[in-house]
């Protein structure tokens, strides 16, 4: 379904995506892993045709660089953030979207229905919920039953309910044989929805893997977050890494996966290397097998 | 959530020319929509329309004009308000058009649906621009019931060539605005480009080429010449020209121009407009193409 050939990337000096080649099997499931900057989005929209790269990507045997258009008519998308405009009416974008795609007003319909949002058409986009918003992306997603469905970190901005609510979503879609591409930073999503894990570093492919052989036991583990002087999160990130702990860079601090009953862990590490912790934040009890790197 | 409905479809490609001019008339259509509804786009016609009915009367006040005379002096007023707020209204639509959506982040969003960045960019300039010919429509529309009332009569033939040819100069500045707009990464910034562009062409080109004629002596035809790569100045002498035949109004560069381009001037000045509408909007689809990111 997906071919990837030696996609790179740069932005001016910094190269976001690296000579980065993989496939991926109509039916199958695979996780883009990867702390913030790894490359993960910026990989999703030179899939879809929307940003120029170099090296060769099909979706169905289409070029998405040459046949862009042709190529995306194969493929649901769903950001990281709902982007419609704000005032329009739920039934109006999801209309114009119909449209666009080609389809009936009643495969509209059926699309916002599978998604749990009929009878909220005369809604605003801005009064959605988050989870709201993530659904409608969905349903346009699915408007045109397309047989790829790539999503950019879906469940990011969204609470526990409406996390298990995309996450059962996207489970059923797989049994309905759809591909599925993801990126994502939360190891539940991954080995309740992938078969194949990229993991990502630096717009490096570092490792293609299995959610078995990347979180091999299933020891409740917690997350918490590091709070640092910003010069020293990087050589803090690799310490980490050193000690075996699974680390994302978010932006707003270092997220570490530890053991429930050894918290402290993380921090006994950074001490012996004489980094400063500010603070600490320990994120919402979520079961999630302990990571091995 | 209910069961998600996934009835295994055959998945078709098309790829037709019916496709292509359907995506550009969805997003003409939805452009349209979101014109009329906005704020811009009501303030500006309102503007457009009290200052329109205001120069009609003025120009007919107290003056006992009936017909055409009536509206030739309302269309000389006219032409000199339509130089200053349709570029204006054309250009800061434009400019907000592309750079909004990227600011807005919905650009990626739109892009990554299976439409070509030339059919998203044709929606946007077509939607638009019917929203702005349906704004002077307004405007015009209004002015011509209080001529009609007050002066007994409009010259209809040069009325609807004042309007034929304010549209003309309103596309021309919306192509440059969408121009502006492509290459422009913020909406504030577009916005900023678009006003100094107005600024430019209304004020400081004609400053500019009196200057400029003054100081290099320039000849009549060269001064003519400059003067008509001014979208404004062609739109104004396209406008005299048609009224009265001739642009011996304008002084020794009118006179110039009248005798020595005779039958071919209204066509050359409404090619020079043309060129400015389709000039930079085949530009601006050629770099939004071409755009490496988005």
């Amino acid at each position: 379904m997906i071919r990837a050939t030696e996609i790179t990337r740069r932005f001016g000096r910094v190269e976001a995506v690296s000579a980065l080649s993989f496939e991926l099997e109509a039916g199958g499931s695979v996780a883009l892993w990867g702390s913030n900057g790894a490359g993960k989005t910026t990989l999703i929209r030179c899939l879809l045709g929307v940003i120029r790269h170099r090296g060769q990507a099909s979706i169905g045997g289409v070029d998405v660089r040459r046949h862009g258009r042709q190529a995306r008519a194969l493929v649901g998308y769903v950001p990281q953030e709902l982007a419609f405009h704000d005032d329009s009416r739920l039934g109006n974008a999801m209309m114009f979207f119909a449209r666009l795609r080609r389809v009936s007003r009643h495969r509209a319909a059926e699309s916002l229905d599978a998604v749990g949002l009929t009878g909220h058409e005369r809604k605003r986009v801005r009064d959605l919920s988050g989870g709201m918003k993530q659904r409608l992306a969905l349903a346009v997603a699915l408007l045109s039953n397309p047989p790829l469905i790539i999503l950019d970190e879906p469940t990011s901005n969204l609470d526990a309910g409406g996390r298990g609510e995309v996450v059962a979503t996207l489970r059923r879609l797989r049994a309905d044989g759809k591909t599925l591409l993801f990126a994502s930073h939360r190891p539940d999503e991954v080995i309740a929805l992938a078969d194949r894990v990229l993991v990502m570093e630096q717009g490096r492919l570092i490792r293609d893997t299995t959610p078995a052989e990347l979180w091999p036991t299933e020891k409740p583990v917690q997350v918490i977050r590091l709070y640092l002087t910003l010069a020293s999160e990087a050589e803090a990130a690799d310490a980490l890494r050193e000690a075996g702990h699974a680390v994302h860079l978010n932006g707003d601090g270092l997220c570490v996966a530890v053991p429930r009953d050894r918290k402290a862990e993380p921090i006994t590490a950074l001490a012996r290397r004489q980094i400063e912790v500010r603070d600490v934040e320990v994120l919402e009890d979520v079961q999630i097998p302990e990571v091995k790197q | 959530m209910s069961a998600m409905t996934t009835t295994p479809r055959t998945v078709t490609v098309r790829t037709s020319a019916a496709g292509f001019v359907g995506g550009i008339w969805h997003f003409a259509r939805r452009e349209f929509r979101d014109a009329i509804a906005s704020k811009w786009f009501i303030l500006y016609t309102i503007a457009f329309t009290v200052l329109a009915v205001g120069v009609s009367f003025l120009s007919l006040s107290g003056v006992g004009s009936h017909g055409f005379a009536g509206f030739g002096r309302t269309a000389a007023g006219l032409l000199n308000l339509i130089m200053l707020v349709v570029p204006l209204m054309a250009l800061t639509a434009g400019a907000g058009s592309i750079a909004g959506e990227r600011e807005r982040g919905t650009l990626l969003y739109l892009l990554a649906q299976p439409v070509s960045r030339t059919q998203l960019l044709l929606g946007k300039y077509l939607g638009l621009a019917a929203a702005l010919v349906c704004s002077l429509c307004i405007g015009f529309g209004v002015s011509a019931v209080v001529l009609a009332w007050r002066a007994d009569g409009v010259g209809t033939g040069s009325f609807a060539m004042l309007m034929s040819f304010t549209a003309m100069l309103a596309l021309s500045m919306l192509s440059l605005g969408m121009l502006i707009s492509v290459i422009s990464r913020r909406t504030g910034v577009a916005t900023g480009v678009g006003l100094f562009t107005w600024l430019t062409l209304v004020f400081v080109s004609d400053l500019g080429l009196m200057a400029s004629s003054i100081i290099f002596k320039l000849r009549v035809q060269e001064i003519f010449g400059l003067a008509a790569l001014n979208p404004l100045q062609s739109f104004k002498m396209a406008v005299i020209v048609n009224m009265n035949a001739s642009l011996d109004v304008l002084g020794p560069v009118g006179a110039y121009a009248s005798q020595t381009l005779g039958g071919a001037l209204p066509w050359l000045l409404a090619s020079s407009l043309l060129a400015w509408t389709l000039a930079p909007l085949g530009l601006a689809m050629l770099l939004f193409g071409r755009r490496s990111s988005v």
